[in-house]
């Protein structure tokens, strides 16, 4: 979304361009290629939708006030297959994807930059289709999209289209949460069932095409993390050992992944249980079926909290008020543990390590 | 879900393993092999040893597909893709296992090989149909699981008449892994691995049934018991055994009885036996060359025969001397007795193919059970 000005292409008569084909028309190498085409689709397509002062502005770049506060930085690409998915699609995953990272500091995000590379011959209408929700996702959570880029590729060296978005939001200087907080103790809290995203995914792909009742649960947490902190703020302001300790949401690689990735950067253990982790029924039959684990699945819409345990249930009794988090359950505890591990006890009575996933979760074949 | 959760009951488990306590013997110790990749995989995944009181002990068996594998035929398959440049299909495991000169199918795939992971054996003869003009190789492994959908694809493309499609065959044949395990000389002369009995296959017994173990019953005294996949199968197959061993009886029983019969899949069996035919002999990760152990395509199906379609031979690679799988394999030692487990040799950098599949010894034991060996003070 460079380069723009105040003219919208339709200075009178002689400044008429035909109106890009929406129904049929398609990327071509001329739409990243900095002139007439690449303005026309920066202008009838990303800042009609994305619509804000500062696109309007039509610089290279966005000058922004934020509000008072340590200021949150994330970034994260997007790359999917299919596009579209029961319940969303690349859009509004991009903008869930980055708000969420930013909300786990505890941050309200407020802007978002965009970049798009788009595959020569991707067509116009699912691109359209695309920003209007990545649009709409932005409204709903209240972040502008405020600056961005184009590129076009070659057909065959993209697939379809990619979106990478930044994300910036403020949190309170004297709120510190982060995963080396995480402290021997902690209660360990789940907003939800896990693996619906992974599992949606996997069910639309060709090789494994499987008929369930299955939606991504792709949704922007932070309205999830305000409600989580209100009840603890004033303790957690009055003391730095009360409240949230960490945050983080189980995209890829899941809530085991997570799990890991916390206890290596606290220095801690993790105990779970496996009769407290929530998953869906048809998200267990096509674990089941398949061979995989839905403690390695992705979501785009869960997030777990490390807390204090003496604020565990105003926290959870928050989480549970909120439509996001209506689900959501202890599932358990942090642990004083040298080696880091992740360990299960298992529903049928044992015990085991939740490891890290090795390479991709791959369908067993015997 | 249905007939699932009713054989994962943590109740039923401990009410189980009360029971084995009760009847095992105080004298002496019991040692079962669980033969599959899936009971090893399960016993682990569920902590099923937990449950158990310590004088049993259960050792892992070579079923597994992948951990079976050796070097040699992952380089037949690597050589198809990167000098023969075919589209090479196989199984998701397959694609980590270690080949030579440092080489897998996942790196040859990053040095260009058309390497497609596949779900089944459909899949394989659906990209040669969307592929009329290229060479499409199925890689298959497996044990008789396996084998009837490799059959049924090889059939389909002789009646669909395709020319693009052929298949590397390493199916594998239990009876004659548990032979070589029982004929070897630690179990046999040596003694210094005790077996007491076999935890039969689950999904491979639904296939051959349950009368090829009744051989190993007979003629080497050893008890077998067949049983599911679910972690209560395994449980109960343990009490079976330990019953058995206590009358000093030595006879094959079904845990398994709502999928397995004595006779098998017919029907499964009928179209092996029309496509395939027995190796003379097949070399085996960590057994070596196990005689008529894996099968080949018959003659009337050579069209379909990657081996014979690419004048393909199969050399001999060495395993990495450091590497334990063959004893592991045999059950001759425990993962941890080896010197490279989880340091050198590690699921992201696998040495040995025990560690490859999730279903290997190693690998579960590095995954589900390493914790045992440290321990862990739990938060007070």
């Amino acid at each position: 979304m460079t380069a723009m000005d105040d003219s919208r292409g339709k200075a009178g008569k002689s400044g008429y361009v035909r109106p890009l084909d929406f129904k049929h028309g398609r990327v071509d190498m001329t739409h990243g290629g900095g002139g007439r085409a690449m303005k026309q689709l920066i202008e009838q397509l990303f800042a009609t939708a994305f619509d804000n002062e500062h696109l309007a502005a039509g610089n290279d770049m966005a000058r922004v006030r934020l509000p008072p506060g340590r200021v949150v930085i994330a970034t994260d690409s997007h790359v999917i297959t299919p596009l579209f998915f029961p319940g969303g699609d690349i859009g509004c995953l991009s903008v869930h994807g980055t708000v969420n990272d930013v909300a786990m500091a505890g941050a309200v995000p407020v802007y978002l930059a965009a970049a798009f590379i788009l595959e020569e011959g991707f067509a116009l209408a699912e691109l359209k289709r695309i920003v209007e929700s990545m649009a709409r996702a932005a409204r709903e959570a209240n972040v502008a999209i405020v600056t961005g880029d184009t590129k076009v590729v070659e057909r065959g060296k993209g697939d379809g289209v990619f979106i990478t978005t930044t994300g910036v939001g403020v949190v309170d200087e004297r709120i510190d949460i982060g995963g080396a907080r995480a402290r021997p103790g902690d209660a360990i809290l789940l907003s939800g069932h896990i693996g619906d995203h992974g599992m949606t995914i996997m069910s639309t792909r060709e090789s494994l095409a499987f008929g369930a009742d299955l939606r991504s649960d792709t949704a922007a947490l932070h309205g999830l993390v305000a409600a989580m902190l209100e009840p603890v703020r004033a303790a957690m302001l009055a003391d730095p050992a009360r409240g949230i300790h960490a945050l983080r949401d189980p995209t890829r690689g899941g809530l085991a992944t997570l799990l890991n990735e916390i206890a290596g950067q606290g220095g801690v253990g993790m105990l779970i249980d496996e009769a407290s982790i929530p998953v869906r029924p048809q998200v267990e039959a096509a674990c089941e079926f398949l061979g995989l684990d839905p403690l390695y699945v992705a979501n785009e819409g869960k997030l777990v909290a490390f807390v204090a345990a003496e604020d565990a249930a105003a926290v959870l009794a928050a989480m549970r008020a909120h439509p996001l988090g209506a689900d959501a359950a202890m599932i358990g505890t942090v642990t004083d543990d040298p080696h880091h591990f992740v360990q299960m006890a298992t529903r049928f009575g044992g015990r085991r390590v939740v490891d890290w996933l090795t390479g991709e979760q791959l369908p067993r074949i015997c | 879900m249905r007939y699932i959760d009713e054989f994962r009951d943590g109740e039923l488990a401990r009410a189980i393993a009360a029971q084995i306590g009760r009847e095992l013997r105080a004298d002496r110790r019991y040692h079962f092999m669980e033969f599959c990749g899936g009971h090893t995989h399960a016993i682990s995944r569920y902590g099923i040893t937990d449950l158990l009181p310590p004088a049993i002990r259960l050792i892992h068996g070579p079923g597994c597909p992948v951990c079976v594998l050796p070097i040699g035929r992952v380089d037949l398959a690597i050589e198809l893709a990167l000098e023969h440049k075919v589209w090479l299909a196989t199984y998701g495991d397959c694609l980590r296992v270690p080949a030579s000169e440092g080489l897998s199918l996942l790196k040859a795939k990053a040095r260009g090989a058309k390497i497609a992971m596949i779900y089944s054996a459909a899949d394989a003869l659906e990209l040669a149909r969307r592929h009329p003009g290229e060479q499409v190789v199925f890689f298959a492994i497996g044990f008789e699981t396996t084998t009837p959908p490799t059959a049924l694809v090889i059939r389909q493309a002789a009646a669909e008449g395709l020319t693009n499609f052929s298949v590397v065959c390493n199916h594998v044949l239990t009876p004659s892994a548990i032979t070589s395990i029982l004929e070897s000389p630690e179990v046999r002369s040596l003694g210094t691995v005790p077996l007491d009995g076999f935890i039969g296959p689950a999904h491979v017994s639904t296939v051959i049934g349950s009368a090829p173990y009744e051989h190993f019953a007979r003629e080497y005294a050893k008890p077998v018991v067949i049983a599911g996949f679910e972690p209560l199968d395994v449980m109960q197959a343990i009490l079976m055994l330990v019953r058995q061993v206590n009358d000093g009886r030595a006879e094959v029983e079904n845990e398994f009885t709502r999928a397995v019969t004595r006779d098998g899949n017919g029907k499964a069996q009928a179209l092996v036996s029309e496509v395939f035919e027995l190796r003379r002999s097949f070399e085996w990760r960590g057994l070596g060359d196990v005689p008529y152990s894996a099968l080949a395509i018959r003659e009337s199906y050579a069209a379909f025969d990657a081996e014979r379609k690419f004048a393909l031979e199969t050399r001999k690679v060495a395993d990495n001397k450091a590497c334990e799988c063959g004893a592991i394999l045999r059950g001759v030692k425990h993962p941890r007795d080896c010197r490279i487990f989880g340091t050198v040799c590690t699921p992201e950098n696998p040495i040995g193919s025990c560690m490859v599949s999730s279903e290997g010894a190693c690998a579960a034991h590095y995954s589900y059970g390493r914790f045992r060996e440290i321990a862990v003070k739990a938060a007070a």
